[in-house]
């Protein structure tokens, strides 16, 4: 049998980014995952006979650092510089198109109003930018030494000047709307501009938290924040990940889940001793890293026994609850969007930022909203492979559809969403509905059921402002390491969060090699 | 049992019963002799800082025995295939080591090693503990069983009638009313015996380090008890003794008030301004052997950096009492190193004693005692020299021998 150093659990890009990392470094690393496909919730899945989706469709976050570090070009990775625009789809007007530096189909006042908008979160986003690829100072009452991250990030925005830091604190923690209300007028550009501040977040745009946050951390990444979609699609990705893993000599195992941490104890104190399996079999080795979200790990792996009183109240309480449905359409061909040559960009439904708002009021008593906001994307036009000759797939992510209902998902209430998301998609897209050939909804409930993440939330946990940066997941277990000696988190519920960025999973294998 | 919040208010018509103290199932017989009406309140009940004189009933405790109400006192049932495994994770002393019908001191911790209470559990068999307490701590257990699906939580006090005997002739008393088979129950011990057309259950506990008792009965006995207990006691001394005379007795014999020598952890809102066990001198009941238990791990990097402070037991040059002073390293106060929680004449030791907080580093030193008293209204200040001891003040033979002594 072999020895292993470390076992990760879970084969979602994080896991495989920290699996690869550790094993250069010279650990013998077997990686556990649940599921039959790598990549998590940016696995690529067929979900009718010849189409194929990923849940998260296009990238936006992954630092081109870390495709450099882990050489994915020799993997077979290219990453896209051709980004999608986003664009705001009306009902009632043309569709306004969000470039990197101009705005086309709107007032010219919003044009530059956007440029000074954009060149702002530029210069905030480039102050933020090094805080995504460290690890937090822990909350000391003792230590100024840890603070030093701080100190740095305190000369970040000082170099900005006194003006923009100022500028920063006022509108760092603004709810969305505040923030593009200053700027603009048009209704559905300002519901597009929120909406990258919001998805995957229990937030809309009346929320004061950190939806700014958000969109500064997202526009970290190579594209200033617009997106792509690599040419071989995501799961070129995610097999430059498994490839560059096993180059490494990481073990992978796929539909192995894991259903303990077995911790050992003696009378100098608490040790992960390995993980026991679903099938019966125990792994061991002395150190585990888990990418499953902090309340699987703590709670179902771990479980609370093990743990701390207060600590594990903490993460019992860590609000999880995704607000994201899946909408992946199988279309016997090319849908014409009104007002578009081609529906090659990244579109939003929102006629108005109320739409997004009474969407959330429905969601968060437990209801299905009436007009729910979709975020399409057409990834076929972009990446090869995903539909037959001609055919294309539709993907949308549908904001705010509760994980759970009052009375409960039923087969009825998912067709009845269905059936109200592809009425709004004809209304933009008339005749889209007669397209399409098959459609698959993913519920936040399934995407609980069928990924392995607690709320089927999109960053494992709500990045909220007290469930980030030194408190994410909670104190105590923000610096990837846990309160268990060798028990580590390196998944999205860690700093400095979800999306496809490879931080969390990159940051944690530092961390424990340092 | 129901747990009728009103049930023991005096009168449900009353507009303000709600608000009101609530009366112990001994009233009616504590009542009529509380002759100083000395009442404060206890978790919500109405309780006797004394009844006649402070060091009257202080005296009973050492010389004859006395009877305290232990109704307001905080109980609770924990019972099930994971009770045992849930208070061990949250005690710091290893409670696998309990055995049936045994009862054991411990105390408990927040994930930073503070206290947050400390009390007693009964192991009454194999799955089913009691735990008592000073003040409720229904939220902590609850918190605390987070993760262990096979047990169950309930809140006990009021389903319990309860009586701490205490005092030299507590034997004699329970032996006159028939329960003479406790003559073979050693300390932390218990037992059922019959009683009436019921049932009592005695433990060798109590809060004054002397020979002595607790009594547990269903409310509905609680009356017939304290008549039986009474008449059986009339020879020998008998006399309720109220929060005063307790706070007497325990100094003495070395044991911890909540809110005089330690906040409760999860009250305290100024930072470390609760205590951990280790510096509460309760390092004894810290077993670090347990792989895990709330606030090991703060408790042993406590362990190894050392102490910042600790308690100390003094006893201090004259005879006036040091309450509330502040310690110093010389006469000259050149620098302050400690504050007193508690402090007394001890009549038994016939010395000026206290418990202390006092710097780790200066204990090897001097220490002095800043003492306010009054003459005749006129504030006198003096300087005392103190004297630390190891032992607890008071310790007699009688508390622990068994069979115990009849007098
Ligand atoms: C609908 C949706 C759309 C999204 N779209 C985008 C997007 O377009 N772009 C983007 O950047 N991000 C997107 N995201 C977010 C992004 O996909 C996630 O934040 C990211 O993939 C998280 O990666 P991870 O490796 O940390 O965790 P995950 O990808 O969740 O991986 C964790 C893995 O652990 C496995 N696991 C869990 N428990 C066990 C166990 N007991 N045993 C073994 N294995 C276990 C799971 O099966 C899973 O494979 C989207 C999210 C959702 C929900």
């Amino acid at each position: 049998m072999t020895q292993h150093d470390t076992i990760i659990i879970g084969g979602g890009h994080n896991g495989l980014i920290c699996a690869t990392l550790l094993a250069r470094a010279g650990q013998r690393v077997v990686l556990l995952e649940a599921n039959r496909n790598l990549g998590g919730l940016a696995a690529t899945r067929e979900f009718f006979s010849g189409f194929n989706a990923p849940l998260a469709s296009t990238l936006y976050a992954m630092p081109e650092k870390i495709v450099a570090e882990l050489q994915l070009d020799q993997h077979g990775y290219t990453p896209s510089s051709q980004t999608l625009d986003l664009i705001a789809l009306s009902r009632n007007e043309n569709p306004i198109h969000i470039k990197a530096d101009t705005i086309g189909g709107a007032e010219v006042g919003e044009s530059t109003s956007y440029g000074d908008y954009q060149s702002m979160l530029r210069t905030f986003a480039k102050a933020l930018a090094p805080f995504w690829s460290k690890t937090m100072p822990a909350i000391s009452d003792r230590k100024l030494s840890s603070l030093a991250t701080f100190g740095h990030l305190g000369i970040k925005l000082r170099t900005m000047g006194r003006a923009d830091m100022l500028e920063f604190f006022r509108v760092a923690m603004l709810p969305m709307r505040d923030l593009v209300d200053e700027y603009f007028k048009s209704e559905s550009l300002r519901a597009a501009l929120c909406w990258d501040g919001l998805v995957g977040t229990s937030m809309a745009p009346r929320s004061p938290n950190q939806s700014v946050i958000t969109v500064l951390s997202r526009m970290a990444g190579s594209h200033g924040g617009l997106h792509t979609i690599p040419s071989q699609g995501m799961s070129s990705l995610i097999s430059a990940l498994e490839s560059a893993a096993i180059a490494a000599g990481v073990e992978i195992r796929t539909e192995t889940p894991v259903s303990k941490v077995i911790v050992g104890g003696d009378e100098h104190g608490q040790q992960v001793d390995g993980v026991l399996l679903a099938n019966g079999e125990t792994i061991r080795a002395s150190r585990v890293v888990s990418s499953a979200d902090p309340k699987t790990t703590f709670l179902n792996l771990v479980g609370a026994p093990a743990l701390e009183i207060e600590f594990t109240n903490r993460i019992r309480r860590l609000r999880t609850k995704g607000y994201v449905a899946k909408l992946n359409l199988a279309l016997s061909s090319l849908p014409k969007f009104k007002g578009l040559d081609e529906p090659n960009g990244r579109m939003i439904t929102a006629d108005k930022m109320d739409d997004l708002e009474f969407a959330w009021d429905s969601a968060k008593y437990g209801e299905i909203p009436e007009t729910p906001v979709m975020e399409i994307v057409i990834p076929s036009l972009r990446a090869r492979g995903l539909a037959p000759e001609g055919k294309h797939v539709l993907s949308a992510n549908v904001m705010y559809i509760p994980g759970q209902i009052s009375g409960g998902w039923t087969a009825a209430k998912k067709q009845e969403l269905l059936s109200r998301l592809i009425a709004i998609l004809d209304l933009h897209a008339p005749g889209l509905s007669t397209l399409v050939e098959h459609a698959e909804l993913l519920t936040p409930e399934d995407i609980q059921n069928e990924f392995n993440v607690s709320g089927g939330h999109w960053h494992h946990a709500e990045p909220s402002v007290d469930q980030l940066l030194m408190m994410r997941p909670t104190y105590e277990a923000a610096q990837y390491a846990t309160p268990i000696p060798g028990l580590y988190l390196c998944g999205a519920g860690s700093h400095p969060g979800g999306d496809i960025s490879g931080n969390a999973g990159r940051n944690a294998a530092k961390a424990i090699l340092s | 049992m129901t747990n009728n919040p009103d049930r023991l208010r005096q009168n449900s018509t009353d507009p303000y019963a709600g608000e009101r103290l609530k009366l112990s199932y001994f009233h009616e017989r504590q009542a009529p002799l509380n002759l100083r009406d000395a009442w404060s309140a206890w978790n919500g009940f109405k309780f006797a800082d004394y009844y006649y004189d402070t060091d009257y009933e202080y005296f009973c405790i050492r010389n004859t025995c006395g009877t305290y109400d232990i109704c307001p006192m905080q109980k609770y049932i924990i019972d099930g295939p994971d009770a045992l495994a849930m208070l061990d994770r949250m005690v710091t002393r290893d409670l696998t080591k309990l055995g049936v019908n045994r009862v054991t001191y411990c105390g408990w911790c927040n994930d930073s090693g503070r206290l947050i209470d400390d009390g007693t559990i009964f192991r009454l068999s194999d799955e089913k503990f009691m735990l008592t307490c000073g003040s409720p701590c229904i939220a902590w257990l609850r918190k605390s069983s987070l993760g262990f699906s096979n047990l169950e939580i309930t809140e006990a006090t009021e389903d319990f009638a309860a009586l701490s005997l205490q005092g030299p002739t507590s034997f004699a008393t329970l032996k006159a009313m028939g329960l003479g088979e406790v003559e073979q129950l050693k300390p932390f011990n218990l037992i059922h015996l019959p009683f009436q057309d019921g049932e009592i259950m005695i433990s060798r506990t109590g809060f004054t380090g002397d020979l002595g008792y607790e009594l547990w009965v269903e409310p509905r006995l609680a009356l017939p008890m304290w008549d039986a207990l009474y008449e059986a006691g009339a020879n020998y001394g008998i006399q309720p003794y109220g929060e005063a005379a307790t706070n007497m007795a325990r100094l003495e014999a070395g044991f911890l008030m909540p809110y005089m020598e330690f906040n409760e952890a999860l009250k305290t809102v100024n930072f470390e301004y609760d205590q951990t066990p280790l510096e509460l001198g309760l390092g004894w009941l810290v077993d670090f052997k347990k792989p895990h238990f709330n606030g090991r791990r703060a408790l042993l990097r406590q362990k190894n950096e050392g102490l910042k402070v600790k308690l100390l037991k003094l006893d201090i040059e004259g005879n006036k009492v040091a309450e509330e002073a502040i310690l110093y390293n010389d006469e000259k106060q050149s620098r302050e190193i400690g504050y007193v929680t508690s402090a007394m004449w001890s009549p038994a030791v016939k010395a000026n004693i206290a418990f202390a907080m006092v710097d780790a580093k200066a204990a090897n030193g001097e220490i002095w005692a800043e003492i306010y008293y009054q003459r005749e209204l006129r504030q006198q200040m003096k300087m005392a020299r103190c004297t630390i001891k190891d032992k607890p003040f008071w310790v007699h033979p009688r508390a622990r021998q068994t069979p115990p002594s009849l007098t």
